[in-house]
C-alpha cells in the first residue's frame, strides 16, 4: 500500500523532504520505522511520535494506510 | 462532545496587542460574563551558550493540531462552566518579545476561569503537535522542547 509520510521540525532537517509517498507492505508500524530507519539512518538518533492518521499510535499498532508522520518534540505554546 | 466544527487557530506571525484589545472589546456585549481571565505566551530572548535567542520559527502538523485544539476545546466546555474560549496560535516567525499564544476564557464567575486557563494552556503545551525553531542572532538555530 502507498503511504504519505509526514516529517516536522527537526525530523524534516534530517530527511530533507516534508512529505513523500513510501510502497509498504509489511504489518506493524515497527516495521515501517524499519524503512525509514535504513533509508535515514540518522533518525536512530532523534526522538519522535508516530501518529497514523492525525492519532499517535505505538510500535505495535497496525499499519492501516493512509498518512504517518514523524512527531519530534511539541513546542507550542 | 458537540459536533461543532474544528476551526483554525492558527495566525500567520505574531498575535498583536490590537487583535488581542479588539477580542476583549466584543465580549462587552455578552453581559452574563463576570470574569475573563487570559493567558498570553511570549517568546523569550533565551541564552543558550552564549548565543541569544533572537524569534521562534513555527511550524505544526496543521490538521492534527486543529482537531487537538478542537478537543481541548471541547474538554474545556465539559469541565468548566464557561461561556466561552478562544484560542489563538502563531505560525511562522515571531520575534522575541512578540505574542506566540493568546487564549481568552470567560465565565460568570472567577474560580472557573482561573483554573479552566491553567488546564486549556497545560493540554496545549503537552498534546498539540506544534514545533519551535529557536533562531538565534548569528542565524544559527536550535529547536525548542516543551518542559
Amino acid at each position: 500500500m502507498k503511504i504519505t509520510v509526514k516529517y516536522f521540525g527537526m525530523i524534516a532537517e534530517t530527511t530533507q523532504c516534508e512529505e513523500e509517498i513510501i510502497d509498504f507492505s509489511g504489518n506493524f508500524i515497527s516495521d515501517f520505522l524499519k524503512i525509514l530507519h535504513s533509508k535515514y539512518p540518522e533518525l536512530k538518533n532523534k526522538g519522535f511520535q508516530v501518529a497514523q492518521n492525525q492519532e499517535l499510535v505505538s510500535l505495535e499498532t497496525g499499519v492501516t494506510g493512509g498518512e504517518i508522520a514523524l512527531l519530534p518534540p511539541f513546542a507550542g505554546g | 462532545m458537540t459536533d461543532k466544527k474544528v476551526k483554525s487557530v492558527f495566525k500567520q506571525g505574531a498575535i498583536s496587542s490590537e487583535f488581542i484589545g479588539e477580542s476583549i472589546a466584543k465580549h462587552q456585549t455578552k453581559t452574563s460574563i463576570g470574569a475573563h481571565n487570559i493567558f498570553l505566551g511570549q517568546v523569550r530572548a533565551d541564552v543558550i551558550d552564549g548565543k541569544t535567542v533572537s524569534a521562534i520559527e513555527y511550524t505544526a502538523y496543521e490538521d492534527m493540531a486543529n482537531q487537538k485544539f478542537h478537543e481541548i476545546r471541547e474538554a474545556a466546555f465539559e469541565k468548566f462552566n464557561l461561556t466561552c474560549m478562544h484560542i489563538y496560535h502563531s505560525l511562522g516567525m515571531v520575534k522575541a518579545g512578540e505574542i506566540c499564544l493568546f487564549v481568552f476564557v470567560s465565565s460568570p464567575r472567577r474560580k472557573v476561569v482561573f483554573e479552566a486557563l491553567e488546564y486549556i494552556v497545560e493540554e496545549i503545551k503537552a498534546h498539540v503537535p506544534v514545533f519551535g525553531k529557536e533562531i538565534f542572532e548569528d542565524d544559527t538555530h536550535q529547536w525548542k522542547v516543551n518542559n
